[in-house]
């Protein structure tokens, strides 16, 4: 993978720990993440993959342990940590429109932020997602990629410095799958986007990240290279779990 | 069959005659209906956006709500009775303030109180079926807490019309507390529901069928422009 | 992929006319049936029983169709054992409005009505209905208001001064509005009065003389009453006082407040199966220094003063 001028450390997590009650989804999690870099999260449904992304949207705070970004934590609720906040953003496996048009969906960051040329902003960033004809449609009126790739568009006019993936691709078809890609790809060159992927499918992972992490039980057992995660996993457990989705 | 037909007639004639005193009734109606339900939407709408984006709703304001929800309308207007009355807690103040009783201002305050938890309890229920998927999305886009109250109303927009069209049903059709508080002076406090009861008790049937012909017809109207209103907001 | 956005449905809009109907349906309150009357009062604006159209009378009863006041008041419950004692006769009380109280004596289905509408009265026995007419007693009105009293009335011996000045400072009237005898009388004084009974001043509130007088004590303003459903609510009336008509029915100084009872017998040439024997007999007995000394004291005991004046004319004679 090409190096887009990967640096510092934008996030960094120390035992990060996230517990519901008695059961925890995230436990124990320490990596840094780098400015710049796209990291995809592997692993079996339950894994705490999705909730690793929650804390890392600042959507809920840590029950223990560190989360810093650009060194200092972030509190979920404060209004004076609301700027930082908006420096990441999510796209889900489901994309969640708002019962409006393609473009006031992909306008609503903007105005979230108040920011000028919303509804221009938003065409523009539809016109990359090669959906600029259907601006003015209603969001329920697009098929399943469409709607994904209005959800992307959403998440990146807003220009934020991490996005994070939630299996976005998890159920389209490969044109879609290959346009949400190259969006995303774009963007790195563009502005060099930190991405972090989850995904279950390692031939994505192989496609995508820089860096491959591997979560089993909340815990993340394996964080590697990407080549050197598929072709020489330090962890058992990794080396398993790539050759049973290779066999699956 | 006969006083049907004849209040059938009647109310037509009433409406087209241009009856002041009946357009009089209808206009305080209308007035006292839509401003408590203004007043009630004012507060309800936020407070049940509150309690609807709460994981953990808290007990004593869901129990405070259901039972307010359960106040027959005659018991509340008689506690508001009892509090602006001239002896009452309020009432014996004069301070400038607290609607006197047996004024336009005083079933607005019953009727609002009636709209509250009514309109409260909807909304919340509406907030609640929002998408959870999407609160979270909206939240993950950088919202406030306060602009994911506004977006999650506007996508629950049709359970706050159902809240509202309801709330206008339940109060212009209320009889027992506007005729408390309100005291039924003609061309004052004279609404549709209390002159429907002196002319039923007085034996002019036809012209009560007539006033209960406005009222349908006036709940008919209200709810189809709500209902349209509807129709075109879940597009916007 | 199914997306979470809909637009609204048959199932919602029905859910939207369920609601409104739901709701409608909660908050419609049965039609109000007549307040209670205070024990004490005249006929409530609404009698809700339908007039009777046949009433079967025993061979040893009768039938007397009367105004709710001497029924709720409970004069005649007071009086009537006496009467069936002495003449093994049973009465049946039949107590309406006034009109109806008429009504039923114009169709034959009463024998004999003490009634409160002298014009009424009169146009009965001369259209043939009814014969005999005699006085038998009255009770009177009387104008409340504010303590304060803000049109200066307190004290006028003449009810329509004293609504002249009301009008004159648009001083606030209550109205029972209802068209009861006591807002027929009303309307009347106003009408004497030579003002009419209209403006903002003016609030005809379309209920009994109870509510009329908690509304009036709320509002600070005047109203027309009976004595006797004052006399049975001042004691929770405390913003108001009798400005004209003075403490007791003896004080009344104005003869326009005074509002007379009369006994009729239903006229036995035109309905021959009235029991004009039975009828003669209640009319003499009603009328006698006897009863007539029993309807002087009633009330006494519990107000202090009576709530009717006797006034036959076997009164009249005994106490010049």
């Amino acid at each position: 993978m090409a190096d887009f001028g990967m640096g510092a450390a934008l996030f960094q997590l120390e035992s990060v720990t996230r517990c519901y009650g008695a059961r925890c989804a995230v436990s124990g999690v320490t990596f840094d993440l780098r400015r710049g870099e796209t990291l995809a999260l592997v692993g079996p449904s339950g894994a705490g993959k999705s909730t690793l992304l929650r804390l890392l949207n600042f959507l809920e705070a840590p029950s223990s342990g560190v989360l810093h970004f650009e060194g200092r934590p972030i509190d979920p609720l404060a209004s004076s940590d609301l700027p930082t906040r908006r420096r990441v953003t999510t796209v889900f496996q489901r994309p969640a429109l708002l019962r409006q048009s393609a473009r006031e969906n992909v306008a609503y960051g903007l105005r979230l932020r108040g920011l000028d040329n919303a509804l221009a902003r938003a065409d523009a960033a539809l016109e990359r997602v090669g959906l600029l004809a259907r601006a003015g449609d209603a969001a329920h009126t697009l098929s399943g990629g469409e709607a994904q790739r209005v959800a992307l568009a959403r998440a990146l006019v807003i220009e934020p410095d991490v996005l994070l993936l939630d299996e976005p691709t998890a159920n389209l078809d490969p044109a879609n799958v290959r346009l949400i890609e190259a969006a995303t790809l774009a963007e790195r060159r563009a502005r060099g986007l930190t991405c972090v992927w989850v995904t279950h499918n390692l031939a994505q992972a192989r496609r995508v990240a820089d860096r491959v992490g591997l979560m089993l039980d909340g815990e993340l057992v394996e964080l590697a290279a990407a080549d050197h995660f598929f072709d020489a996993p330090t962890d058992p457990r990794a080396a398993a779990y790539v050759i049973g989705e290779r066999l699956a | 069959m006969d006083d049907l037909l004849k209040g059938l007639l009647g109310a037509l004639r009433l409406l087209v005659s241009a009856d002041p005193q009946v357009w009089g009734i209808i206009g305080t109606s209308l007035r006292v209906s839509l401003t408590a339900l203004g007043l009630g939407a004012l507060l309800g709408i936020p407070a049940g956006a509150w309690l609807g984006l709460r994981v953990k709703r808290p007990r004593w304001a869901l129990a405070l709500l259901y039972t307010a929800m359960g106040v027959p309308p005659v018991v509340l207007g008689l506690l508001v009775y009892v509090f602006i009355s001239r002896s009452g807690i309020l009432g014996s103040l004069g301070l400038p303030f607290i609607p006197r009783l047996f004024t336009v201002e005083a079933m607005i305050v019953a009727q609002a109180l009636r709209a509250l938890p009514l309109v409260t309890t909807l909304t919340m229920s509406a907030v609640m079926g929002v998408d959870a998927g999407l609160k979270q999305q909206v939240l993950a886009l950088g919202a406030t807490r306060l602009q994911l109250a506004a977006v999650v109303l506007r996508e629950a927009r049709t359970g706050v019309v159902v809240a509202l069209v309801g709330g206008f049903a339940a109060l212009i059709s209320e009889v027992g507390a506007v005729m408390l508080v309100g005291g039924n002076v003609a061309g004052q406090t004279r609404v549709l529901t209390t002159a429907i009861v002196l002319e039923t008790g007085q034996g002019n049937f036809d012209r009560a069928l007539a006033l209960g012909f406005v009222l349908l017809t006036l709940a008919f109207v209200g709810n189809l422009l709500l209902t349209r209103l509807q129709a075109v907001s879940a597009h916007g | 992929m199914a997306i979470s956005n809909r637009s609204p449905t048959g199932p919602q809009i029905f859910a939207a006319l369920a609601t409104f109907v739901l709701l409608a349906g909660c908050a419609a309150a049965p039609p109000a049936t007549p307040a209670p009357t205070a024990p004490p009062a005249t006929k409530p604006a609404v009698s809700a029983a339908p007039t009777p159209t046949s009433i079967v009378a025993g061979p040893n009863e009768m039938i007397l169709s009367t105004t709710t006041s001497t029924n709720d008041t409970g004069l005649l419950a007071a009086l009537l054992p006496d009467f069936e004692a002495k003449n093994g006769i049973k009465v049946k009380v039949v107590a309406v409005g006034t009109g109806a109280a008429l009504k039923l004596g114009e169709d034959g289905n009463a024998d004999v009505v003490l009634v409160h509408a002298r014009a009424q009265e009169d146009a009965f026995v001369a259209a043939g209905f009814g014969i005999n007419r005699r006085d038998v007693m009255y009770n009177d009105f009387i104008l409340v208001g504010p303590a304060e009293d803000p049109a200066k009335v307190a004290g006028l011996t003449s009810v329509a001064d004293a609504l002249k000045k009301i009008a004159a400072a648009g001083a606030p009237f209550i109205s029972r509005g209802d068209k009861s005898g006591t807002n027929t009388k009303e309307l009347e004084l106003w009408k004497a009065a030579g003002i009419e009974a209209a403006g903002p001043w003016y609030n005809a509130i379309g209920q009994g003389m109870g509510q009329t007088l908690t509304f009036a004590n709320e509002r600070g303003g005047y109203t027309l009453t009976d004595r006797g459903t004052w006399l049975a609510q001042a004691s929770k009336l405390k913003f108001l006082k009798v400005l004209v008509g003075g403490d007791s029915i003896a004080q009344n100084k104005d003869k326009a407040l005074l509002n007379p009872y009369g006994v009729i017998q239903v006229n036995p040439a035109r309905y021959p199966s009235v029991k004009a024997k039975y009828a003669e007999a209640f009319s003499a007995w009603i009328t006698s220094l006897e009863t007539q000394e029993k309807i002087a004291a009633f009330g006494q005991s519990q107000y202090g003063q009576p709530l009717f004046y006797a006034d036959s004319e076997a009164w009249r004679k005994a106490h010049p």
